[in-house]
């Protein structure tokens, strides 16, 4: 059945997206909120809104009988999770479905397997998406290990396989260098689990983060393309390009392909993104997970696909087929997001929830702004401390990290510390302009002290 | 009486963690730089600690309550 009336269970920017694309499509919109949240820009931008609990997010975003309350006083016939929250929720989405609604993503069983490690890693191999490689279970001894190592490739990883965390990690570039690590990292795994079984993997020292888009109808799926993610802090992304440009086109064919693949395997329905570690060295590519739900990066694949990506999620969730083939969704050109978080960047990253005290935005061809700020608002301090996100579109990468940092010198979010001059001094590093970046690359960058005053040109 | 204000908007919290007793009770010495709660903003937890030594009066702020910045969070006999 078609979606008619959707209530957007989340907040900040995706409610705002979810909004837009729900009312390109003809949906009429209703917004739950938090106290918190009665003057958040989507409240008024909504056909309706309905407050569904306390600022915290436990008594409201995470709170599965509000919600559900709120879709049946509002007469909605579907919820959309956005990201975060409830998004990936099996409990959630069974719960939305007994209530006779529609759960705008993949079903419960499906979210319940994609985030299960294991299960995932399982579903991955047995579509032929490479996975990273390992021992598949413990392996004893010295001799066992380096067994094991041979046929999975060097540098390997040898760790504890009882117990977890960082406990008995060892890192061996080839055999000679196993045979003296093996036994300690054995000796350790003994005293602190008093099991000295071992698991070996591929260690993946400087990786890149690559992920693909795809979309679902349940039976047919197919990819958007991918994305690199980098530029990370603390596990989180900070910067986000499609396409990844250290790709050739033989390895971003066979990566995507590999993605619609599990997808179709898992009968997957909605959007959702399977994210890789990617090995320069070698040129391969290793499954680590996948999101169940639309992400925060979507932007850079809808401006060089020109794919709604949210709007098209509306409709296969309402039971319409995918309204595109393959051949449909080409590349063009590149795009960059930055997140655009409320926090200082000089002070170690310390959140700043303050109140907006005039705000302009950049305009242009190829420029995009996602977010949830009015001139006044004053940004609620229980959240995320995302607050929006630029977005820019090019022919190539160097024009459009040029347009990134035009962009940002042209945007203001006055009274408020935010990512802005960390964003400014990125496009001006060498390293990024050349794309020499991993996943390990941003914090000791950070550390070493390139994030200046000076080093930002930043006017604020 | 000293106050301890808080120093940005978020939740306040007087335990570390919830299953572990407050940081301070009443009566309890303070010195200059102790942490006396934690304020949750944006997904980030703060410390707040004491300015001053003294002796713990008490909590002004409810546990796992929105405070505003410069809300009193507690009292010091100095």
């Amino acid at each position: 059945m078609p979606v008619s009336r959707l209530l957007i269970a989340n907040r900040g920017e995706i409610a705002m997206r979810i909004v837009r694309a729900a009312k390109s499509l003809g949906v009429h919109t209703i917004q739950a909120y938090s106290e918190a949240d009665a003057e958040m820009l989507s409240v008024r931008e909504a056909d309706e809104s309905i407050c569904i609990g306390p600022a915290p997010a436990k008594d409201s975003y995470l709170n599965i009988d509000a919600l559900l309350k709120a879709a049946r006083e509002t007469n909605a016939d579907a919820v959309h999770p956005g990201y975060g929250f409830l998004s990936e929720s099996p409990a959630f989405v069974r719960a939305v479905e007994d209530a006779g609604l529609t759960f705008v993503g993949p079903s419960a069983d499906t979210i319940e397997r994609m985030g299960d490690k294991v299960a995932a890693r399982q579903a991955a191999e047995a579509a032929g998406v490479p996975v990273v490689p390992g021992s598949d279970g413990r392996v004893d001894g010295v001799d066992a290990a380096l067994e094991v190592a041979e046929t999975i490739g060097y540098p390997v990883m040898v760790k504890a396989a009882a117990g977890g965390g960082g406990r008995g990690i060892r890192v061996a570039q080839d055999a000679d260098e196993l045979r003296k690590l093996a036994p300690q990292a054995a000796r350790e795994a003994q005293a602190a689990f008093g099991d000295g079984g071992l698991y070996v993997e591929r260690a993946i020292l400087s990786p890149r983060h690559i992920e693909v888009q795809i979309l679902g109808d349940g039976t047919r799926a197919v990819h958007c393309w991918e994305r690199e993610c980098s530029l990370q802090r603390r596990r989180q992304k900070v910067w986000e390009e499609a396409g990844a440009s250290c790709l050739d086109q033989a390895t971003r064919e066979t990566l995507c392909r590999s993605a619609v693949a599990l997808a179709e395997a898992v009968n997957y329905r909605g959007a959702g993104t399977l994210e890789y570690l990617y090995d320069d060295a070698s040129g391969e590519f290793f499954f680590i997970e996948m999101n169940t739900r639309i992400q925060v990066e979507h932007p850079v694949t809808e401006m060089i696909t020109g794919v709604d990506l949210v709007a098209e999620m509306i409709r296969v969730a309402g039971g319409e087929p995918l309204s595109m083939t393959q051949d449909d969704i080409a590349r063009n050109g590149h795009a960059i997001e930055v997140r655009l978080n409320a926090e200082d960047p000089l002070m170690q990253f310390m959140p700043f929830p303050g109140k907006v005290d005039g705000l302009d935005w950049p305009e242009g061809d190829g420029i995009r702004v996602d977010h949830f700020l009015s001139d006044g608002y004053q940004i609620p301090p229980f959240y995320d401390s995302l607050i929006g996100k630029l977005i820019v579109h090019a022919p190539t990468r160097d024009e459009a990290i040029d347009k990134l940092a035009e962009a940002l010198r042209s945007t203001r979010i006055g009274g408020v510390k935010t990512t802005i001059p960390l964003h400014l001094a990125l496009a001006r590093s060498p390293d990024v302009r050349a794309g020499r970046v991993h996943t390990q690359w941003l914090e000791p960058w950070l550390d070493a002290g390139n994030l200046t005053a000076e080093a930002t040109g930043d006017p604020q | 009486m000293t106050d301890i204000q808080s120093p940005l908007p978020g939740t306040f919290y007087h335990r570390p963690d919830p299953d572990q007793p407050p940081f301070k009770a009443k009566g309890d010495s303070v010195a200059e730089g102790d942490v006396i709660g934690l304020i949750e903003v944006m997904k980030t937890f703060i410390e707040v600690k004491a300015e001053a030594a003294g002796t713990f009066a008490g909590y002004e702020a409810d546990d796992a309550t929105p405070v505003t910045a410069g809300a009193v969070l507690a009292k010091l006999e100095s």
